[in-house]
This record gives C-alpha cells, sequence and structure tokens, in this order.
C-alpha cells in the first residue's frame, strides 16, 4: 500500500451522492444546445402545442365534430371567421356536413399522432431487436436478416404498406374492418419503416461487440442475450433516437399519404390524410379552407418533428461539437 | 524432465493452468459465393501453433512477441473468448471448452478473469464503475444483498488504491491509469485465482505503468494470484515474470525461467530480441536491430518460421519444423542451430556484428 499512497484518498473527500437525473439533464450538453438553438426551441414548441392539443381535444375543441347530433348541415360550407347559419363562430370555416374545421384538425392530429407514435415505437422495437440480432450474432443470422431488409428496402416503403394494407382487408371479416383499421395502419407503415432501424443498429452493434467491455462481460459469463440488451444497446440507442424522431414525421406523413389515396382511416372518424382528401374535393368550387389547413397542419407538424430530429442528429454527434 | 514437455516447467511446483498443445486457425476464406465463382480455396490463418506450456500457482508466466505474433489470441483462448481447433486448455485440472452445462463453465469461469489492454474500451461508458465492478459478482450470484456487494465493492476499490465513492462515477471521470485500476477490480471481484492479462500497462505513461505493475505484484502477493502476462514490452516482463515464453509467428520459441532467459538466451530471435532492449551501457555502440518484418501469417516460411530472418538459417532449417529441445536450464528452445551446437559464441558475435547492407542486397 505504501507505495502507492499518494494516490489513497480518504473516504470522506466526496459526497456520495450522485446528482440526480434532472440535475444531470439539465446540465448536459444536449440541453445548453437546445436552448441555443431558437428554430429547435419553435418546433418544440410547436409540436408541444400538437400533442397537447391532440391529447386534450375533446376538452380544447369548441365542437364536437363527430357528434352527430351537434352537426348543423345548414352550416356546411361556412368561409373562416365567416357568418354561419346557426349564428355559432367558426375560426377556420365548417365542411360540406357543417362540421368545425379547428376541431376536426385536434381530432385529426390525434389519430395522425397516435397512428405516428405506435408506427414508430412498432418499426423500432422490429429494427432494433432484429438489427442486434445480426450484429451481435453475425454469420447466417446477420446475412439472411440483412437480405431481407434489402429485398424489402428495394421497394418503396408506401407500397409496402399499400400491400400489408391490401392483404389485412381481405383477411379480416368486413364487420372487424372498422376498429382494425388503425392497427393494420400501424403494422403497415412499422413494416415498411423497420429496415432503417435495422440497419443502423447492426453497424453500431458490429462496432460494439469487439469492444474490450462487452469481451470481459463474455470472460465473467454473462448470457448472451443479456449482453445485448444490457451492454450493447444502451451504446446503439443514440443513433436510433435520431431515426425515430425523422421517422415520426414520416410515419405520418406516410399515414396521410395512405388515407389520402383512400385506403388509410374512414372518413367516420378522419385523421389530417382524410381530411386533406374530403377537403380536396372542394377545392375547385371555391371552399379552399377545407383542404387548406389540414394540410397546413400537416406541414407544420411534419415540418416541426424533423428540424428537431436535424437537431437531435447535430447534438449527438461529437464531431459537430 | 524433457520427456514430459508441459509439465517440466513447474516440476516442483504444482501448475494451476496447462496449456497443450494449443492451435487456433481463423477461417479468412472469401464469402462462398466469391469462392464458387472466382475457383478460390477456403483459407485459413494458423495464429497460434501447437502451444504448451504451464503455469504453477501463485507464478507470472510471461509471452513476449511482436506484434501479429499471436500472443492476444492465445490470450483470448486461454479465457475462452475463441474456441481452440485442437490441444487442450486445463485450469486445475478442468477444460473450459469441453465442459456443457452453464453451471459447471461459470465454475471454471469465476476463478478466471481477463485485463484488458485499452482502458477507454474496457468499460462500458453508460455504466457507473459500482455496476461495473459488481458485475461479475451478480453474474456468479456470490452476493445478493444489495448492501453486502456495495461494501464489498467499496473493499475492491480501496484494494486497487481508489476510494469507495469513486464507485458513483462514470468511466470517463478517470485518467488511463484509475480506469486500469477499475478494471483490475473487476477482474479481482469474483475472487479468481487466474488472471489474464493482455498488455495492461501499453496504453498507458511511463510512470503510471510502474504503478500499474507495482499494484499486479502487491495483489499477487496478498491474494496469491497467478498471472499470464502478454506484452512485447521486454522492460515490464523482466519486472514482473518467473517465466519466459517467446512467441514467433504463433510458436512459442523459447521458454524457460524469465531470470534464465535472460541471463543466456538460446535461440537466435530471443537473442536478437533482447539485444534490442535499450540500456544506458550500450549507449552510443552500434545496435543490432532484428532484421526484417514478421512474413505474413497467411503464408509461414516453412520449417522454421524464423529462417528468414535468422543469420545461421541452412537448409535443415528452411525444411524441417524445429521440435522443442530441453536446454541447460530446464527450459526448452526450438531451434536446430542449438540442438546441433552450431551457435558458438564467436559464430553469434560475428553474426551479429555484421553489417546490416549486407544483409539486405537480394
Amino acid at each position: 500500500m505504501s507505495a502507492l499512497d499518494p494516490l489513497h484518498r480518504t473516504k470522506a473527500e466526496e459526497p456520495p451522492r450522485a446528482p440526480s437525473a434532472w440535475a444531470r439533464f439539465f446540465d448536459s450538453d444536449i440541453w445548453y444546445s437546445f436552448t441555443r438553438s431558437p428554430v429547435t426551441v419553435v418546433s418544440a414548441l410547436i409540436v408541444l402545442i400538437f400533442v397537447v392539443g391532440a391529447l386534450f381535444a375533446p376538452w380544447i375543441a369548441p365542437h364536437n365534430p363527430f357528434n352527430p347530433a351537434e352537426l348543423n348541415l345548414m352550416d356546411g360550407f361556412t368561409p373562416p371567421m365567416g357568418e354561419a347559419f346557426s349564428g355559432n363562430l367558426y375560426l377556420l370555416g365548417t365542411d360540406d356536413q357543417g362540421r368545425d374545421v379547428f376541431s376536426t384538425i385536434l381530432y385529426g392530429a390525434r389519430i395522425s399522432l397516435f397512428v405516428g407514435f405506435c408506427a414508430v415505437l412498432f418499426a423500432m422495437v422490429l429494427g432494433i431487436s432484429l438489427g442486434l440480432l445480426a450484429g451481435y450474432r453475425g454469420g447466417w443470422v446477420d446475412s439472411l436478416i440483412m437480405r431481407i431488409a434489402d429485398v424489402q428496402l428495394s421497394f418503396p416503403a408506401i407500397l409496402v404498406a399499400l400491400l400489408i394494407f391490401g392483404v389485412a382487408r381481405a383477411m379480416l371479416p368486413r364487420s372487424m374492418q372498422g376498429e382494425m383499421v388503425i392497427w393494420v395502419l400501424i403494422i403497415a407503415i412499422g413494416l415498411s419503416d423497420w429496415v432503417q432501424y435495422a440497419r443502423t443498429v447492426r453497424g453500431t452493434a458490429m462496432v460494439e461487440k469487439n469492444k474490450e467491455y462487452v469481451q470481459a462481460a463474455r470472460v465473467i459469463g454473462i448470457h448472451p442475450l443479456l449482453i445485448m440488451l444490457r451492454h450493447v444497446l444502451p451504446n446503439v440507442l443514440g443513433p436510433v433516437l435520431v431515426i425515430a424522431t425523422i421517422g415520426l414525421a414520416l410515419a405520418i406523413i406516410a399515414e396521410a399519404t395512405l388515407s389520402f389515396l383512400g385506403v388509410g382511416v374512414p372518413p367516420t372518424t378522419p385523421s389530417l390524410g382524410t381530411l386533406i382528401r374530403i377537403g380536396n374535393d372542394f377545392l375547385f368550387s371555391g371552399e379552399w379552407w377545407i383542404t387548406l389547413f389540414p394540410g397546413l397542419a400537416l406541414i407544420l407538424l411534419a415540418l416541426s418533428v424533423n428540424l428537431l430530429g436535424d437537431w437531435l442528429r447535430d447534438a449527438l454527434n461529437p464531431k459537430l461539437r | 524432465m524433457a520427456d514430459v514437455a508441459p509439465a517440466v516447467l513447474g516440476s516442483q511446483e504444482e501448475a494451476l493452468v496447462e496449456v497443450v498443445e494449443l492451435s487456433k486457425e481463423f477461417d479468412v476464406s472469401p464469402p462462398l459465393l466469391t469462392r464458387l465463382l472466382q475457383g478460390q480455396q477456403k483459407s485459413f490463418l494458423r495464429a497460434v501453433d501447437e502451444v504448451s506450456f504451464s503455469i504453477p500457482r501463485g507464478r507470472t508466466f510471461s509471452l513476449v512477441g511482436e506484434s501479429g505474433c499471436g500472443k492476444s489470441t492465445l490470450a483470448r483462448l486461454v479465457v475462452g473468448l475463441y474456441a481452440p481447433t485442437r490441444g487442450r486448455i486445463l485450469i486445475d485440472g478442468k477444460e473450459l471448452s469441453r465442459l456443457r452445462s452453464r453451471r459447471e463453465q461459470a465454475q471454471v469461469r469465476r476463478r478466471l478473469q481477463m485485463i484488458f489492454q485499452d482502458p477507454f474500451a474496457s468499460l462500458n461508458p453508460r455504466w457507473r464503475v459500482r455496476d461495473i465492478i459488481a458485475e461479475p459478482i451478480r453474474a456468479h450470484g456470490l452476493m445478493s444483498d444489495r448492501k453486502a456487494i456495495d461494501r464489498r465493492v467499496g473493499e475492491l476499490l480501496e484494494l486497487v488504491r481508489l476510494t469507495a465513492a469513486d464507485g458513483l462515477k462514470y468511466p470517463h471521470e478517470f485518467s488511463g491509469g484509475q480506469r486500469q485500476r477499475i478494471s483490475i477490480a473487476r477482474a479481482l471481484a469474483s475472487n479468481p485465482e487466474f488472471l489474464v492479462c493482455d498488455e495492461p500497462t501499453s496504453a498507458l505513461d511511463v510512470s503510471v505503468q510502474a504503478q500499474i505493475l507495482n499494484l499486479m505484484k502487491d495483489l499477487q502477493r496478498e491474494l496469491g494470484l497467478t498471472y499470464l502476462f502478454i506484452s512485447h514490452d521486454l522492460a515490464v516482463v523482466y519486472h514482473l515474470s518467473d517465466y519466459l515464453g517467446v512467441m514467433y509467428l504463433g510458436r512459442v520459441v523459447e521458454w524457460g525461467a524469465a531470470r534464465n532467459v535472460f541471463a543466456n538466451p538460446q535461440h537466435p530471435y530471443t537473442r536478437m530480441l533482447l539485444d534490442a532492449i535499450p540500456d544506458l551501457e550500450m549507449s552510443g555502440r552500434q545496435r543490432i536491430p532484428v532484421r526484417g518484418e514478421v512474413p505474413s501469417p497467411m503464408d509461414p516460411p516453412s520449417g522454421c518460421h524464423f529462417n528468414p530472418r535468422c543469420p545461421f538459417a541452412n537448409e535443415r532449417c528452411r525444411a524441417e519444423i524445429p521440435m522443442p529441445i530441453p536446454t541447460v536450464h530446464g527450459g526448452e528452445v526450438r531451434c536446430h542451430a542449438v540442438e546441433e551446437g552450431r551457435l558458438t559464441e564467436e559464430v553469434v558475435r560475428d553474426a551479429l556484428r555484421r553489417p546490416l547492407a549486407e544483409e539486405e542486397v537480394p
């Protein structure tokens, strides 16, 4: 001991408490770079407004557009801020059935965001598991998974989603289609999007598995599954987070595209994409607001999420710090 | 003594680790499709070739050699990170790669641990030091009570001259030497008897190297540890070893008690390596470097692997693989010239003094 005593510190020197997770977050580089980027702060605010508006739509929306008892057909085609037949004021006008466009956007964003989040989550779980397995195991497992990914990547994502949607619709009984349609949509978008996660995770996992801390865990005799989950996974999550954020914007747009094409959410419970499609019918007869405002909402939402993803990518890239 | 090859070293002492005719080949063939299309053969790289040695309990066996000679592969074979192609590794009589059940494997694994070369890669950057050190304890179920584990981790940190409070920090908050000590603490957590150290000091400053080496020596004395020490630094090896093996291109060309190998090297490669150690007495004198590069292990020279660089090589060296022969000091050497008694003092001095230019001309 005596030979190394200069390095030997007493126990009381440091308080044996780690800083809390919040304190560490507000002290981190990420938070600093967030507060320094006005565009990011604005995008985050817009996304936050959308999420809050979507979550609390039944309480925030001035009308319930899906309650037939509240609808007044005579109020149809009221322009934004215009005088309605019933004397109600509609901020963004009404559609052909007299539904308040502002309220339908809130309810539509609810469905769009729900489908987006769930699809990204599904794609993430699938992609991360397969990517981790391929990267860590290597060999024929890796080849098989990655060839499937390559084949899928050679089809446009929207085509894959359309295919899955079509198959599911043919297989499900008609009575169940109404309630199942959202879940089918989630699976379709998720399945068309997992490849990105799998590829990223595989690449990072292949680098991490050769690092000595993974070998140390193998020497100790930790089960391979636990090594993957506890050692490799936390170290590959950074890039995945970035893809997931940008993927959220893409999933929302994919959902809107499918709904716009008429294979998505039915008009009785419309998402943003369905709203745009319905409004499209009236675009040339002068009722521009029915399609314009849901469209603007979609653009704003997708753009903000995308900008957030871009910022996150730069913030997590050590070379750009 | 010579008849029982692996036991020679520890003939008086009980061997904890025995490596018997161990070989490892890596498949470095191109992918199947490429092979089929271009009509190529499968190709193998023999990283470790028929290596045998044994380490007595509580002793240090060092392996030295140039980069790419198979030292690290051997270390990874011994701890079970690679499966051997041929041969056996016995740890206290048990062979890890033959044990089928996880429970039996865990019993052997608990008794051997490894210290890695790069202290910046061997600790998971997202784990607290406390959890890193506790991992072997939890994995082997040595303790279940959280408080007991925390206490044990604190003890281990103090054993490697850190403080218990350091357990709450993350690896990036430490210097290279401190991290290597954390690595040692983790290796000691499961009370192992045998530590494989793969160049544990080569990534560190010279001043810090001495601290780590002294710590390792202290721990060996206190805990009765057995070391397999891999290094390319002969000065470090001299400081630490009881026994020394010299590797060249996958083969152990000479081994014996470290003192004897240093004082009385037999194999031409060992002589040249030792000649390359800088020391004060030699300053100003013309130094004789080991000539040439290590040949590709993909296509090793026939006969003795060292023959293209050896000043004493003759036809037999190019044709026939030398077998281990006992040395006067109880070690073994693989060299035809030594066996034939060709290496007299004058011959060696002449050969080593010959100007370099003459040899280099093709």
